[in-house]
Order: C-alpha cells, then sequence, then structure tokens
C-alpha cells in the first residue's frame, strides 16, 4: 500500500534518479551547441574553400566526437530505472511517456549509424556539399532529438491530452498534437537547447582562451572565439527571453514552483523581482516547513508582477495563498484540492470494487465519469492531492529552489557580457592582450556546466513532491523493492560515471594539447 | 536495379570499414569506452539490477493494471 511506502526507498530512488540525470546532462548541452558550431564553420569552409576553416571544423569536431561517444547510451539507464524504481508511475503514463521516447530512440539511432559517420569517416571520400549537409543534419537532429526527451518532462510537469482508462489504470493520450505543443514543452524546448547553444560557446571561447594563454594555435582560437561569440551572444539573449516566457508558463500551471523560486509567502500586488537576496528563516512555520525571510535583497520593483501578468500592479500569489487559499483572488485551497482528489480517488476505488465483483454496470457509470469533462476538470485534475495528509506538504525546498534560479540566471547574465566582451576584444584584436579575460573566459566552462545543472535543479526539484503535476506524488510512483537494492545500484553507477567522466576529460584534455595538428 | 542496390550496400560497407580501419588514436579509445559501457548497461545492469519491476512480478498486462490499481487505490 502507498501509505506504508518506505521513505529511504523514495529518496534513494530520488537520489539515483538525480544522479544518472546530472550525469547524463554534462554531456547533452555540450553536443546540442557545439554541432552548431561545427555546422557554421564547416560553411564558411565551403564558402571560402579556406583550409583554415576545414583544420578549424576537424579539431572541434575531434572534442564534439569524444564528448558524443562518452555520452552516447547515458540517457538509456534513466529509462531502466523507470522500468525497475518507478514502475507505477511508468505503468501510470501509459504509452504518452513511451511514444516521444520511442520516437527519439528512432530517431537518435539513425542519426548516430548515418550522418553521424559521414562526419567522421566521410572527409575526402564524399562531396564537399554532402559531408556539409550530413553536418548540418547531425545538428539538427541532435536538438530534434533532445526535443522529444523534452516533450516527455514536459507533459509531467503539465500532463495534457490524455484520458485516464480506470480499467487499465492507465492514461492514454487523446490528443498527441496538445502534447507536443504543450506550453510548457515549448517553453522548455527553447530554453534548454539555446542553454546547450551557450554552454558549447563558452566551451570554445573557454579552450581557444587556453590557446592564447599558451600562445599557440592563435588563428584557429582567434577565428573560434569569434564563431562562438557571436552564436553565444545571440543564444544567451535568446535564453534570457525563453526564460522570461518560461517562468511566464510556471506561474500559471505550477503557481508553487513558482513562489517557491521567489521565495514569496505573501502574495503581493507591485511584486518586485529579487536579484539578490539571503534566506533567513523566519521562525514561523507552514506546517513542518520553515517560512524563510529574503534579507539584504536587492529588488526591481514590480517587475515580478509586471513579468507574471503583464501589468505592474498585478497580484502575483505567494505560498501562503497557494496552500491556504484565497478566495478573494479565485485560488483554491489545498485543502479543497486534497477533498476533489479524494472523491476522484473513492470513484476508482468503486471502479476496482465494481470490477472485482464483476459489477458491469456499475463499471460502464463509472468508467464514463473519466471521459466527463465536468469530473476530469473539477476533480480528477487533482487526484493527486489525495495521497497528502497535510496541505503544507505540497511545498519544494524553498532555499534550493530559490538560491538555484539566482545562480543560475547571474551565470546567464555573467555569460552575456562575457561574449560582449569576447567579440569587442575580437574586433579591437587585442584578445592576446587581454590575458585577464582569457583566464576568466577559460574558468568560464565549468561555471557554464553549473547553470546548465541548476537550471535543471529549479525544474526538478521545485515541483516537487510532484512526479506528474497534481496526479501523482514521488512516493506513489515508486516501485516496491528494497531501499538496499537502489542504495547498490546508486553507488555502481556514481562509479561508472565518474570514471566514463574521467576517461572523457583525460581524452579530451590530451587531445586539446596536441591541437589541430593531428 | 538488383546490381546497382548490391554495388550501393558494398560502397556504404567500404565506407564504414575504412572509416573504422583507419580511425586515429582518439577514435581507438572511444570505441573500446563505448564498447565497454554498452556492455556493463546491458549484460550487468539490465540483466542483474534493473529488471522491470512489473513484468517480472506479474504475467500478464491485467495483473499488471490490478496490481497498479490496488497501488492507487490502497487504504482508500
Amino acid at each position: 500500500m502507498i501509505e506504508n511506502v518506505d521513505l529511504t526507498l523514495v529518496n534513494w530512488s530520488r537520489g539515483q534518479f538525480a544522479l544518472t540525470a546530472i550525469y547524463h546532462w554534462l554531456f547533452v548541452p555540450l553536443t546540442l551547441g557545439l554541432s552548431f558550431i561545427l555546422a557554421f564553420m564547416e560553411t564558411i569552409y565551403v564558402r571560402t574553400g579556406d583550409e583554415a576553416w576545414k583544420k578549424i571544423t576537424k579539431f572541434w569536431m575531434t572534442l564534439f566526437g569524444i564528448n558524443f561517444a562518452i555520452g552516447v547510451a547515458t540517457g538509456i539507464i534513466l529509462e531502466f530505472e523507470f522500468g525497475t524504481n518507478w514502475s507505477n508511475y511508468s505503468w501510470f503514463v501509459g504509452d504518452i511517456f513511451g511514444a516521444p521516447l520511442a520516437i527519439e530512440g528512432i530517431l537518435a539511432f539513425f542519426l548516430e549509424s548515418t550522418f553521424v559517420a559521414v562526419m567522421f569517416f566521410g572527409w575526402n571520400k564524399v562531396s564537399k556539399k554532402f559531408h556539409l549537409a550530413s553536418t548540418w543534419l547531425v545538428a539538427v537532429g541532435a536538438n530534434l532529438s533532445a526535443l522529444w526527451i523534452l516533450v516527455a518532462n514536459s507533459w509531467m510537469e503539465n500532463p495534457v491530452g490524455m484520458v485516464f482508462n480506470p480499467d487499465t489504470a492507465r492514461n492514454e493520450m487523446s490528443s498527441f498534437r496538445e502534447v507536443l505543443f504543450n506550453p510548457v514543452a515549448i517553453d522548455k524546448f527553447t530554453h534548454t537547447v539555446t542553454s546547450g547553444f551557450v554552454l558549447a560557446s563558452v566551451f570554445v571561447i573557454g579552450i581557444s582562451s587556453w590557446f592564447l594563454i599558451r600562445r599557440r594555435e592563435e588563428l584557429l582560437a582567434r577565428k573560434s572565439i569569434l564563431i562562438a561569440g557571436i552564436f553565444g551572444l545571440v543564444s544567451a539573449l535568446a535564453v534570457a527571453m525563453t526564460g522570461d516566457s518560461s517562468a511566464r508558463t510556471i506561474a500559471k500551471v505550477q503557481p508553487v514552483k513558482f513562489a517557491a523560486m521567489e521565495a514569496l509567502y505573501e502574495g503581493k500586488s507591485d511584486a518586485g523581482l529579487t536579484v539578490i537576496g539571503a534566506l533567513k528563516d523566519s521562525g514561523e512555520r507552514m506546517g513542518e516547513k520553515r517560512v524563510q525571510d529574503v534579507k539584504m535583497k536587492i529588488e526591481i520593483p514590480k517587475l515580478l508582477s509586471f513579468m507574471t501578468t503583464g501589468k505592474a500592479d498585478g497580484y502575483v500569489p505567494g505560498l501562503k495563498d497557494l496552500v491556504n487559499g484565497n478566495p478573494e483572488r479565485g485560488i483554491m485551497s489545498v485543502s479543497e484540492m486534497m477533498e476533489r482528489g479524494t472523491l476522484a480517488r473513492q470513484v476508482l476505488t468503486d471502479y476496482k470494487m465494481a470490477k472485482e465483483l464483476g459489477d458491469a454496470e456499475t463499471m460502464a457509470v463509472l468508467a464514463a465519469r473519466f471521459n466527463d469533462s465536468d469530473f476530469t476538470d473539477n476533480y480528477f485534475r487533482y487526484f493527486g492531492y489525495s495521497f497528502f495528509e497535510h496541505p503544507w506538504q505540497v511545498i519544494p525546498s524553498v532555499p534550493v529552489t530559490f538560491y538555484s534560479f539566482r545562480i543560475m540566471v547571474g551565470l546567464g547574465f555573467f555569460f552575456i557580457l562575457l561574449f560582449i566582451l569576447a567579440i569587442y576584444l575580437h574586433r579591437r584584436n587585442t584578445l592576446e592582450k587581454n590575458r585577464w579575460f582569457l583566464w576568466i573566459a577559460l574558468f568560464s566552462i565549468p561555471l557554464a556546466y553549473l547553470a546548465s545543472e541548476l537550471g535543471w535543479v529549479v525544474t526538478e526539484m521545485g515541483r516537487q513532491p510532484w512526479i506528474i503535476q497534481n496526479l501523482m506524488p514521488v512516493n506513489v510512483a515508486v516501485s516496491n523493492i528494497s531501499a538496499g537494492a537502489v542504495q547498490t545500484t546508486f553507488w555502481l553507477f556514481a562509479l561508472l560515471f565518474t570514471a566514463l567522466l574521467i576517461a572523457e576529460i583525460s581524452i579530451m584534455v590530451k587531445q586539446i594539447k596536441t591541437g589541430p595538428k593531428h | 536495379m538488383k546490381s546497382v542496390i548490391v554495388s550501393g550496400l558494398g560502397r556504404i560497407a567500404r565506407f564504414y570499414y575504412d572509416g573504422f580501419r583507419n580511425m586515429s588514436w582518439w577514435g581507438n579509445r572511444v570505441w573500446i569506452i563505448i564498447l565497454i559501457k554498452l556492455f556493463i548497461m546491458f549484460l550487468i545492469l539490465k540483466l542483474f539490477f534493473f529488471p522491470d519491476f512489473l513484468k517480472t512480478n506479474f504475467r500478464s498486462d491485467e495483473e499488471r493494471s490490478d496490481y497498479v490499481l490496488e497501488q492507487l487505490t490502497g487504504n482508500n
């Protein structure tokens, strides 16, 4: 029974999934961004016939290949975990999660076995234009491959386009269009891939800066910095815009996560956006959750209201409104949602009992309710709330969400500055003279990875306790297996992935030191 | 027509064969890593540590549905 689920098991399962996803994400964004940088560089080579660009393209293609090869299939482990650790979830989501993942698998297979091979084996064997087309197809294909994973993830945050079948206990896709064009999916895809472009641009600028610090490969370094600087700047501005759009969507579909990102407990009009701040325990409690005060804050007045509602005096609900309800603002309390969810669960229980008794008539009546929009919109949509004992349980970790969000955004603006400086110094032909910039660029590489991972921390930690927003909390999703088994595989993964990471870094460092002459 | 297909497939096979034969140092290294990784993932982790919970414990989809239904409604 769900109520007796072992919290140690839930926490180890979450920890294992987080570990796997974090390691997997170390490889993905570089592939997404570097593939486009390669395509730009090779396009210049094909258009100009300048052999220097071919040499530059081949050098970065080597680093792309190492990252791609080490990272390939690391995401499959996440699918293993769904089947073993999260079986209730895997069954409950039905084909909605499976369909996008299957498309991604097929796309990735054809992409990897054909066009990536042409990219690496095809130099001087296929025509220049065919080779260039393959490089572009790898770039577009890798990013489209990411689309399907992000569509699946977005459904978990905003479940749409499905009907629940009480007989199979599964959700069935009723509208592929709604699943694909889920507003969360659109925001997430654009924000995630452009953040990958930023990471790759920082990577290229950082490695190029290292060459300039060592006074090596100066032509390659300068040309690479220019391409990555321009691509990075455009991408970083796109990240800021898509981030803004994403925040507006979150405010609508996951208001509790949004309030946690801002550590906003009291709803307010004219709400300002906290740029910097430190959280301090106020001494007050919401159930077992500590209420945090934002101290030492630098705030832009009214910006949060404007960004969320489009009006400077718009009302932004706080955690207290969202948990306790605010009838004046049309906000339903969590207690009310728990009651509605419990009613929906009772209908499912009645269906199960009718099934056990073989009462076909009652089964048909109850099954029809899951197709009735009044029931699905007003009761079943709160199904997951029936598993909570207290309303405050819907609040995620405010400090983790608040700080991760601020560090991610702060680094995003830092990268915009870095790209502007890279382009400016390149134009003035003073990159080599400004060694401080070269060192900063080099040490920005780990910061780009940090920002990228923190984006996922905000997304996934901010939506706790849900695995599927409003429908299924994480503790309901886990399989009834031993926590010890999950603990064992956690450490196995930690070892495996660390070994892979060490292998990648050591091969990559060796190739960077060798330079493009190999 | 058949000979065109056979010759096309032969050229593709030759393309991959030459590519793998003439791989650089890093290419060899990453292929070794890929093969070890896939071996560990599919023949050790998947087989011994990651059985599909519902497929292993239940024989039919009906049994799996009933089990999950029980999990969702239990103690309600």
